[in-house]
């Protein structure tokens, strides 16, 4: 007895919170856009019985991803945000292996602090660490007047509200899940293999290649899954530091309903962004499986 | 002993300085007595005494921490049930989309989460409010809790279960006298997290506040969309060093923990002997 309801009430509050809406989605992807509370149609209507059920399921269609399709706007919010992830995942991968290379050969003492200064951004605002890139980045910001102090440029640079802010946003708010999983595979190395490559007549720069970077390959993997996943469906990110010409899905998504309160067209938009992000995650839990039994 | 090398040395120092200048300069301009946040004019406490006069600031954040509270305490409990339940709960009908719900919030879009909690609250015809907020919340911080705490429960030893039930206690006291103070670290770092999660969280609460209840981010976010402002820089020190002090003190704290359970550990097993 006691057993179930242990499982039962978690089991329970998902279903009904989690699960349960996104029926809900899928339904009002397929429903027509009405001049109504709740603005769509059709209704579940029971009150009618049968008639009134298959009217309902006569009344869906999938009319709004048609419409996603001869939509400029949509594909193209799709495909910048895939390339948008993309880049900056390449970035943050760029920015972050060095950093988590260099705490791994730190010496044993300083190691806890350097985890401890990587983590503690990540446990700060998220939306707060973004401001902080406005006042940075903008024509009379500080890395301008930086910049024009030092005399590198004459004229300010414009950054912010274009996609290069964009980038720099995620490199920066998701660097901690870049170097964490990098260092766990690169604490766990053997130095010495690299003593052995060397030995045996390698420069140290190909026994990094050679050694160093396929034993943290697993490390890699999930680290830019775990960039490349949430940047994906990023919407702060973009609205604060990327420009009107910066095509996210997320913002498209956030848009479409709060401000033409189209719900059918942004559950449709919904749906499709889940359809897209099934293979990057499925990709991912495979990488961590084949890390798991690697390690029993 | 290992040291740091120049190229090691070099990659860290950038590392940190591109983590922590930001947040820096965010701090020294809080402080600034001009309006014009780009301008430095003098030293100023001005913006905090403007904050503190605010009522819609203050509303919102008695608010988000009232929903941080209460959501990080319910998934806590549910978390730590679920965790439980997927460690230790054997097979069910239905492990698998339970393990599923479990981990598919943690990769779920934010603006995905919002929208369709949003549409199901609607659908029930609940007023959106503090409690909305409370649900949402709760769902997804419960996942984070769960994967915290059976990450624990994964890595301790069951026998000392086993041990109390053979020497006649009841599973449930089984799990509050020997389980539940041994994983108590995790649920407190889980608790954490969720109310960090909460605090935090913007998108989520866009979609599930009704115009009863207004949360910080959401006020933070309608103001800096209009540009840099000094009295958010001054809400932001706060908040920065609300977290640093904690994130310290909490470490401080799990490492005494540590030391000390070690401690107890060796003189058990001395005892032992």
């Amino acid at each position: 007895m006691r057993r179930f309801t242990l499982i039962a009430v978690p089991y329970a509050w998902l279903l009904v919170l989690f699960l349960v809406p996104f029926v809900i989605v899928f339904k009002i992807s397929l429903s027509d856009t009405a001049l109504a509370i709740p603005p769509y149609t059709p209704t579940l209507d029971f009150s009618s019985g049968w008639a009134g059920i298959r009217a309902f399921f006569a009344g869906l269609d999938f009319e709004n991803f048609t419409f996603l399709t001869t939509d400029d706007l949509y594909w193209k919010a799709y495909l910048s945000s895939l390339q948008i992830a993309a880049i900056s995942t390449v970035l943050t991968l760029l920015v972050g292996y060095p950093i988590a290379y260099a705490m791994a050969q730190s010496p044993d003492e300083w190691r806890p602090t350097l985890m401890m200064l990587v983590i503690l951004p990540f446990w700060t605002s998220f939306l707060i660490r973004v401001y902080a890139w406005m006042g940075i980045l903008s024509n009379e910001g500080f890395l301008n007047q930086f910049l024009i102090w030092t005399g590198v440029i004459s004229e300010p640079l414009t950054i912010l509200n274009t996609n290069t802010a964009v980038y720099i946003g995620i490199v920066y708010t998701y660097l901690p899940f870049m170097i964490l999983p990098i260092y766990a595979a690169l604490e766990k190395l053997d130095s010495s293999l690299l003593e052995a490559a060397e030995d045996l007549g390698c420069s140290r720069l190909t026994a990094f290649w050679l050694v160093t970077v396929p034993l943290s390959k697993q490390g890699i993997i999930a680290g830019c899954f775990l960039v490349f996943i949430p940047a994906l469906g990023e919407f702060v990110i973009p609205s604060l530091l990327g420009g009107s010409q910066t095509l996210m899905i997320g913002k498209v998504l956030f848009e479409e309903f709060f401000s033409n309160r189209d719900w059918p067209v942004a559950s449709a938009v919904a749906v499709i962004l889940l359809l897209i992000l099934i293979i990057p995650i499925v990709l991912f839990q495979r990488n961590e499986q084949k890390q798991r039994e690697a390690e029993e | 002993m290992r040291r740091f090398t120049w190229f090691n040395a070099t990659s860290l120092s950038f590392g940190l300085a591109f983590l922590y200048l930001p947040m820096l300069i965010l701090v020294i301009y809080s402080f600034n007595e001009s309006k014009l946040v780009t301008v430095w004019a003098g030293f100023s406490t001005k913006w905090y005494g403007e904050l503190f006069q605010n009522e819609a600031f203050l509303d919102a954040a008695w608010v988000t921490v009232k929903v941080a509270v209460m959501s990080s305490t319910i998934a806590s409990i549910l978390g730590t049930m679920a965790a439980y339940v997927l460690v230790r709960g054997g097979r069910f009908n239905g492990r698998t989309l339970f393990s599923g719900m479990i981990y598919a919030p943690l990769v779920m879009p934010e603006v995905i989460t919002g929208l369709s909690l949003l549409l199901l609250f609607i659908g029930i015809g609940l007023d959106r409010g503090v409690l909305t907020i409370v649900l949402a919340h709760t769902t997804f911080s419960m996942c984070y809790v769960s994967v915290v705490v059976s990450s624990r429960l994964v890595s301790f030893d069951r026998s000392l279960e086993e041990a109390a039930l053979d020497l006649g206690c009841s599973p449930f006291e089984a799990f509050r006298l020997v389980t539940l103070p041994i994983i108590a670290p995790a649920v407190i770092s889980g608790w954490l997290l969720a109310f960090t999660l909460s605090l935090d969280d913007l998108v989520i609460a866009s979609f599930t506040a009704g115009p009863s209840a207004t949360t910080l981010p959401i006020k933070i976010f309608s103001a800096v969309r209009l540009g840099v402002s000094p009295e958010i820089n001054a809400l932001s020190t706060i908040m920065i060093s609300i977290v640093t002090v904690g994130v310290i003190t909490a470490s401080l704290m799990s490492k005494r923990a540590t030391v000390r359970q070690q401690r107890e550990e060796r003189a058990a097993e001395r005892a032992a002997d």
